[in-house]
C-alpha cells in the first residue's frame, strides 16, 4: 500500500495515496476540474493546459492532471485567475477550431462545446485563424471520418493508436502553428495501416474523428415499400444502447432494442447472436479439425495456434503486421458476415423474399465492421452480404429521431428465424467471451460432458482488461472418436486490445509460445469496449458492460451454442454439417496480406 | 577609450593552454569537495534560466541508479545568441572537462552533446578534439565517453526535456515536470544537462577556487557572462563581462549614441527602452540573459521587431501545447489587425492579458517565456504598434 | 529495394536499431540526398520497428529534416531580426535573381534550394545564410555573386 499525504483543494482537506495527481485528489474531493486531452484510459499528456490550477508557491500555475499532489500542498481551483487562463485556453482552441456546432455530427456530445458553455464564451476575445488554415477532410474510407479542422491536437487519438492498439496509423507532425495530427505522409486512412477499431473516435473530444454514418441510407430502405429490410443487432450493442439513451452504464436493454427496431420499422428484427452460435459450431469444428491433422495426420502444413477471426480490426492489424501469421487465422467469418451471407440465402429462401430486394443491416458495437461490411470477398449471398453497417451510437440517434422515448418501451422478442440465442453468442461482446463459448461447445463434442466448471462459468478465461490471460484446460475421457485429445491440455489465451494482441503474436511468430486456441479482440475489454460504443468510454464504463454481458449469459435458458434449436435446424435443412460444403461457401473467407509500410 | 565595462578573461582566456590539467587535477579530489566549491561560487546556469548548478549535480549524484549521463545543452538557438559557437569553437577542452568533471561527481559513464543542426560545419573540429579528449581520458583512467548528437533545426529542442526526448529519436516536446532530469532525464535516467558556458564555468571554478571566482559579479549573479552583442552597434561580437552591471553602462560601450532599446535575453526574454536603462541590471537580479544583447537604435519599427518575434515563435513553438501554439499565432495576427486598423487599439490590451495567461500556462520554461517580448515592446512602445 | 536502401542499411548498421538511433539515421539521409523521400522513411520505420507516421511524425518536427524535393546544394537565409535589420531581402532578392527561383523552390535543374530559416546564430555577422552546412556571413548581394558564382561551377 502506497504511503498516504493530505493536501488542501479550495480549504478541504483530501488524503490521497502518494503519486495521485492534483486533479484524481480534486474529483475524490467531488471538486470538478475541466479537462481534454486527459483520459483515463491514456497516459498522461499535459498539453491541452485547460486543467491549470493555483498551487500556493508557485509563480505560474499548473496543469493538475500532470502535476503530483504533496504533503501539505494548497490548491486552488477557482480563483480568477484560473478561471481567465481557463477561459482564454478555451478560447484559444475555439479560434483554431471549426465551431459549426449545428454542421457537427458530435453537436451536443462534444467536450469542447460542454466547455464552451460552460465557460460563456462567445464574446470573441481573439481573431478567429481558421479561414488561414488548410484544413483537409478525410472521409475516403468506409467507417471513419478525420475533419481536421475540428481538431483540437490534444494527441488522445494519437496516444489511442500508440498505447493501446500498438499501430500508430496517426502522430503529430510538423511543429508550431503547423502542428497538426496526420498518418503517414497525410495520405487517406483507407491508405495506411489504420485498422479502423474507432477507440481514437470514442475518445476524440470534438468532431475531428467520427464514424462514417449510415443513418440517412437505412431511413431510405425503411421507406422504400419494394425493400425487406433486415436488421441484425450485436451482443455488445444491447448492453450499452441505453448509455446514449439516458440510461446508465450497465443496464441490459435487449427487449427494449428489439422494440425500438421494430418501430423503426424494420421488416424483421433479427440476432447475430445466432450466427455467433454458428460460429461456435465451425470454429469449434475448425479447431478439432487442425487439433486433429496436426496430431493424428502429422500434417505439416496446418497452422496452430488458430486464433479468432471475429474481430475486423483484429484482422485487419494481422493482415498488416503479421501477413506471415494468416494461415493461424480461423477461416471463419465473423458472425455479421455470416449472418449477412445467410440472410440473403438461407433467410429469403425460408422467408420467400427475393434476395435483391432484401436490404441487410447491422446494428454492431464497432467502426471496423464498417469496412468489413466493404470488402470485396463479403459477397458470397451473390449480393453485398451487409449492406449497412451502424454503430450503436448510430442507432441511439434513429431511435432519437423516429421520437420514441426508449426508457418506456415494453420489451418484446426477436423475429424468427435466425433470431434465437444463447448465452454463449451473448459473451461474445466480452474479452475471453468467444473462448468460453467455444470451449463450453468443443469440450462437449469431444468429451460427451458439460465443461467442468461450475454454472458453465469458465472463469480462468474470462479476460481482463489490459492483461493477456493465459489458461490450459486438460481434455480427459474423450469419446472413442476423439481418442487422440486424451489427456492433452489445450492451452488457451486470451488478449484484447491491439497492443497485447502484437505481443501475443509476436511470441506465436518468435516461437516462443506453444499455444492451440488464441482469442483475440481489438478493442479493450473486447466488443463491449468497441469503437462504435456510446461515448464516453472508461475502464469503469467498461467494467459494468461487462458485468451486464455475464449477467445476461446467466439469464439465457440455453447457455452453450451447440444447443440453439435454430442453429440445429440450418444444419438439417440448409448447411449439411460443419465445415460442410455450403458452410464453405458462405460462412468462411479468406485473407489478404498487406503492407505495414 | 575609457573601459567602461569590466571587461573578464575566464572564459576564453586564462589557462586555455593547460589541456586537461584541471580534469586531471579534478579527479583527485573528493565529489563533495567539488560540490562544495560549486556551491560556494555561486554559479547558476548559464542557459538563461539560472538553476543552481551544484544543487542539480547534488541532486543527481544522490540518485541511487546506475546508469546515468551527463548531457550538454549546445542547442544554442535563442536569437541573438552565439556565444557557445564561439566556446566550442575556441575553448572545446574546457567544455569537455567541465563534463568529465560533472561525470566523475555524478557518477555518469557517458556523456552527450547536443549540438544545433546550424553548426554542423563545426563538427570535423569538435570530434578532433573529442578524439584527443578520449585519448586523455584513457591514459587517466576516467571511465567516461563523450558522444555528439545533431539537432535538425528547431529551436524548442534548446528546452531541456524536449532534448531529451529528440535524443530519444522523437519530436522535441517538452516533458511535464516533475519529474525533473536530476531524477528521469534522458532515457528516464537521472541526468545532468548544462549549457556550454556552465560546464567551462565549472572548470574555472575548479581552477581558480570559489574565493577567487566569487570576486568576480553581484551577490545574486556570481562570476561572468559570455555576451553575444548584436544589432545596431559598431563592435557586434562575443564579450566576456562581469554579470550585475547596470545597462547603462552597456550602452554606453556598446551602442551607437542613437540606442532606443535593447532586447536583453534573446526574443524570449525582455525589452527594455532607454528610460529604464538605469535602473536595470543586467542578471539574476534584473534582467536575466543567456548572453543575448540586441541593441536598437531610433531608426527601428519596434513594431516590426516584435512582428520578427512572433514570426519566430509561430514557426518554432512546439505546438503541443495551447497556450504557446494558438497563443502566439493570436499575437502576431493581433498586432497586424491593430496595425490595419481592423482591431482597436484596445484589442492591444486583450492580447497583453493573454500574453499573462500564456506566461503562466505555457507547458514549458520556453513557452512561459515567449510573451516576454511581447508584453515588454507593447508596454513600452505602445504607439509603435499602433501607427 | 528503395533507391537508398543500402545507405540506410549502412546508417542502421553504424547507429543501431533503436529509436535513439532515429535522429542520426534521418540526418544522414538528408546529408547523402537533401530529403527523406516517403520509401527512404517507410525503410527506416522498417529497420527501427516503428510505424511510418511516427517516423513522418519526427521526421516533420525537424526544419532541417525535409519531406520534400530539395535540390543538391540548399540555401537557408536568415531572416531572423538582426539579419532581417541589416539587409536579408537584399540577399534573398540576390539570390532570386541569381537562381531565378522564389523562396521555397527547387531550380529546374534540382541544383538549388532556396529557404528561408530562423536565426543561424550569426547575428554579429549577419546577414548570414547556410548552403548546406558552410555558413556564409557578412553578405551583401556581390558577395552573394561570387558564392553562387562558385557553387554553380561546382558539380
Amino acid at each position: 500500500m502506497a504511503n498516504k499525504l493530505t493536501l488542501q483543494i479550495d480549504g478541504i482537506d483530501v488524503t490521497v495515496p502518494e503519486d495521485t495527481t492534483i486533479l484524481a485528489a480534486a474529483r475524490k474531493a467531488n471538486i470538478h476540474i475541466p479537462s481534454l486531452c486527459y483520459h483515463e484510459d491514456l497516459c498522461v499528456a499535459g498539453n491541452c493546459r485547460v486543467c491549470v490550477v493555483e498551487v500556493s508557491g508557485s509563480k505560474t500555475l499548473v496543469a493538475s492532471c500532470a502535476m503530483p499532489a504533496s504533503e501539505g500542498m494548497q490548491v486552488f481551483t477557482n480563483t480568477g485567475k484560473v478561471r481567465l487562463a481557463r477561459k482564454h485556453i478555451v478560447e484559444l482552441l475555439l479560434s483554431e477550431h471549426n465551431a459549426d456546432c449545428t454542421k457537427c455530427y458530435k453537436n451536443g456530445n462534444c467536450e469542447l462545446q460542454f466547455l464552451a458553455s460552460e465557460m460563456l464564451t462567445g464574446d470573441h476575445l481573439f481573431l478567429d485563424l481558421v479561414p488561414g488554415k488548410k484544413y483537409t477532410i478525410d472521409r475516403f474510407n468506409s467507417a471513419i471520418i478525420k475533419d481536421d479542422s475540428r481538431c483540437i491536437r490534444c494527441q488522445r487519438c494519437v496516444r489511442t493508436c500508440e498505447e493501446l492498439q500498438s499501430v500508430s496509423a496517426l502522430d503529430v507532425a510538423y511543429k508550431g502553428d503547423k502542428m497538426k495530427i496526420s498518418t503517414f505522409f497525410e495520405n487517406p486512412l483507407f491508405e495506411v495501416v489504420c485498422t479502423n477499431c474507432g477507440q481514437c473516435v470514442n475518445r476524440c473530444p470534438t468532431g475531428a474523428l467520427i464514424e462514417k454514418n449510415y443513418v440517412d441510407p437505412v431511413w431510405e430502405a425503411i421507406y422504400d415499400k419494394t425493400k425487406h429490410v433486415v436488421v441484425q443487432t450485436a451482443p455488445a450493442v444491447r448492453i450499452a444502447l441505453g448509455e446514449a439513451l439516458g440510461l446508465p452504464p450497465g443496464k441490459i436493454v435487449t427487449g427494449k432494442m428489439v422494440a425500438a427496431l421494430k418501430r423503426l420499422g424494420f421488416d424483421s428484427v433479427l440476432d447475430t447472436d445466432f450466427t455467433a452460435d454458428l460460429t461456435i459450431i465451425e470454429e469449434g469444428h475448425e479447431l478439432l479439425s487442425r487439433l486433429k491433422r496436426v496430431l493424428v495426420d502429422k500434417d505439416t502444413t496446418v497452422a496452430l495456434p488458430m486464433t479468432t477471426s471475429c474481430s475486423p480490426g483484429w484482422i485487419k492489424f494481422i493482415e498488416h503486421t503479421f501477413p506471415e501469421l494468416l494461415p493461424n487465422l480461423s477461416s471463419c467469418k465473423s458472425p455479421q458476415q455470416m449472418f449477412g451471407a445467410l440472410t440473403k440465402t438461407y433467410y429469403a429462401q425460408k422467408r420467400g423474399v427475393d434476395p435483391k430486394n432484401i436490404i441487410s443491416v447491422s446494428v454492431m458495437p464497432c467502426t471496423a465492421k464498417k469496412f468489413e461490411a466493404d470488402r470485396p470477398e463479403m459477397r458470397s449471398s451473390g449480393y453485398k452480404d451487409v449492406d449497412y453497417v451502424l454503430t450503436t451510437r448510430e442507432l441511439a440517434i434513429m431511435i432519437k429521431q423516429a421520437g420514441l422515448d426508449f426508457q418506456s418501451l415494453p420489451n418484446e422478442s426477436f423475429d424468427s428465424i435466425m433470431g434465437s440465442s444463447t448465452g454463449a453468442a451473448v459473451i461474445f461482446g466480452t474479452t475471453g467471451g468467444v473462448m468460453e463459448a467455444a470451449l463450453r461447445t468443443a469440450y462437449e463434442i469431444v468429451t460427451g460432458r458439460e465443461v467442468p466448471f461450475e454454472k458453465l462459468n469458465i472463469t480462468p478465461v474470462r479476460g481482463t482488461e489490459g492483461e493477456v490471460r493465459e489458461a490450459t484446460i486438460k481434455i480427459e475421457k474423450t469419446k472413442p472418436e476423439w481418442k487422440f485429445l486424451e489427456g492433452v491440455e489445450l492451452k488457451c489465451v486470451v488478449a484484447n486490445g491491439l497492443a497485447h494482441a502484437k505481443r501475443v503474436m509476436q511470441n506465436v511468430k518468435d516461437g516462443t509460445a506453444n499455444y492451440h486456441f488464441i482469442e483475440i479482440m481489438a478493442c479493450p475489454g473486447g466488443c463491449l469496449g468497441g469503437g462504435g460504443q456510446p461515448i464516453p468510454t472508461n475502464p469503469e464504463i467498461r467494467a459494468k458492460r461487462k458485468s451486464a454481458i455475464y449477467e445476461e449469459d446467466m439469464g439465457m435458458p440455453i447457455r452453450k451454442s451447440h444447443e440453439n434449436p435454430e442453429v440445429a435446424e440450418i444444419y438439417k435443412d440448409f448447411l449439411g454439417e460443419p465445415l460442410g460444403h455450403k458452410s464453405h461457401e458462405l460462412l468462411h473467407t479468406h485473407y489478404t496480406p498487406r503492407k505495414r509500410y | 577609450m575609457a573601459e567602461l565595462v569590466q571587461r573578464v578573461d575566464l572564459i576564453f582566456g586564462e589557462y586555455s593552454d593547460e589541456k586537461y590539467k584541471v580534469l586531471e587535477e579534478s579527479l583527485k579530489r573528493s565529489n563533495e569537495d567539488i560540490i562544495k566549491d560549486i556551491l560556494d561560487s555561486g554559479l547558476r546556469g548559464r542557459g538563461g534560466a539560472g538553476f543552481p548548478t551544484a544543487i542539480k549535480w547534488k541532486y543527481t549524484a544522490e540518485q541511487p541508479v546506475k546508469e546515468k549521463y551527463v548531457v550538454c545543452n549546445a542547442d544554442e538557438g535563442e536569437p541573438g545568441t552565439f556565444k557557445d559557437r564561439e566556446i566550442l569553437s575556441r575553448v572545446p577542452r574546457k567544455v569537455f572537462s567541465g563534463m568529465a568533471i560533472c561525470a566523475k561527481v555524478i557518477g555518469a559513464k557517458k556523456g552527450f552533446m547536443y549540438l544545433r543542426g546550424e553548426y554542423r560545419f563545426m563538427l570535423p573540429d569538435l570530434l578532433k578534439e573529442l578524439d584527443e579528449f578520449h585519448a586523455y581520458a584513457k591514459k587517466l583512467k576516467l571511465d567516461f565517453t563523450i558522444e555528439i548528437r545533431m539537432g535538425s533545426g528547431a529551436y524548442i529542442c534548446g528546452e531541456e526535456s524536449a532534448l531529451f526526448e529528440s535524443m530519444e529519436g522523437k519530436r522535441g516536446e517538452p516533458r511535464n515536470k516533475p519529474p525533473y532530469p536530476t531524477v528521469a532525464g534522458y532515457l528516464s535516467k537521472p541526468t545532468v544537462i548544462n549549457n556550454v558556458e556552465t560546464f567551462v564555468n565549472v572548470v574555472m571554478i575548479c581552477r581558480i577556487g570559489p574565493v577567487q571566482y566569487r570576486k568576480l559579479g553581484t551577490h545574486d549573479s556570481r562570476g561572468s557572462k559570455v555576451f553575444s552583442v548584436s544589432g545596431d552597434t559598431p563592435k557586434p561580437g562575443i564579450y566576456e563581462l562581469e554579470l550585475g552591471m547596470p545597462l547603462i553602462r552597456f550602452v554606453e560601450e556598446f551602442g551607437d549614441g542613437d540606442t532606443k532599446a535593447v532586447q536583453v535575453g534573446g526574443a524570449s526574454g525582455f525589452c527594455v527602452p532607454m528610460k529604464k536603462f538605469k535602473d536595470t541590471i543586467i542578471g539574476f537580479e534584473g534582467v536575466p540573459t543567456g548572453g543575448s544583447m540586441m541593441i536598437f537604435n531610433s531608426s527601428r519599427s519596434m513594431y516590426n521587431v516584435l512582428h520578427n518575434y512572433l514570426d519566430f515563435f509561430e514557426e518554432e513553438s512546439c505546438g503541443q501545447c495551447t497556450p504557446c501554439r494558438v497563443g502566439c499565432q493570436q499575437l502576431k495576427k493581433g498586432i497586424q489587425a491593430v496595425k490595419r486598423g481592423d482591431k482597436p487599439v484596445v484589442y492591444l490590451d486583450q492580447l497583453m492579458k493573454l500574453s499573462e495567461t500564456m506566461k503562466i500556462t505555457a507547458k514549458c520554461g520556453l513557452g512561459q517565456s515567449v510573451a516576454n517580448s511581447f508584453s515588454s515592446i507593447v508596454n513600452n512602445f505602445k504607439e509603435e504598434m499602433i501607427y | 529495394m528503395s533507391p537508398n536502401g543500402n545507405l540506410i542499411r549502412e546508417l542502421v548498421e553504424k547507429y543501431g536499431r533503436s529509436r535513439t538511433s532515429l535522429m542520426p539515421i534521418l540526418q544522414g539521409v538528408v546529408e547523402r540526398q537533401s530529403f527523406l523521400a516517403d520509401y527512404d522513411l517507410t525503410d527506416i520505420a522498417k529497420e527501427l520497428d516503428l510505424s511510418a507516421a511516427q517516423v513522418y511524425g519526427t521526421a516533420t518536427f525537424y526544419s532541417f529534416l525535409d519531406t520534400v524535393p530539395r535540390g543538391k546544394y540548399v540555401i537557408r537565409v536568415c531572416k531572423t531580426i538582426t539579419c532581417d535589420m541589416h539587409g536579408k531581402k537584399l540577399i534573398l532578392q540576390a539570390l532570386e535573381n541569381m537562381l531565378k527561383i522564389k523562396s521555397g523552390e527547387t531550380t529546374q535543374n534540382k541544383k538549388f534550394t532556396l529557404l528561408e530559416t530562423n536565426c543561424l546564430g550569426w547575428c554579429h555577422k549577419s546577414p548570414a545564410m547556410l548552403i548546406n552546412d558552410q555558413p556564409y556571413t557578412e553578405l551583401t548581394p556581390e558577395k552573394v555573386h561570387d558564392i553562387i558564382a562558385e557553387y554553380m561551377n561546382k558539380s
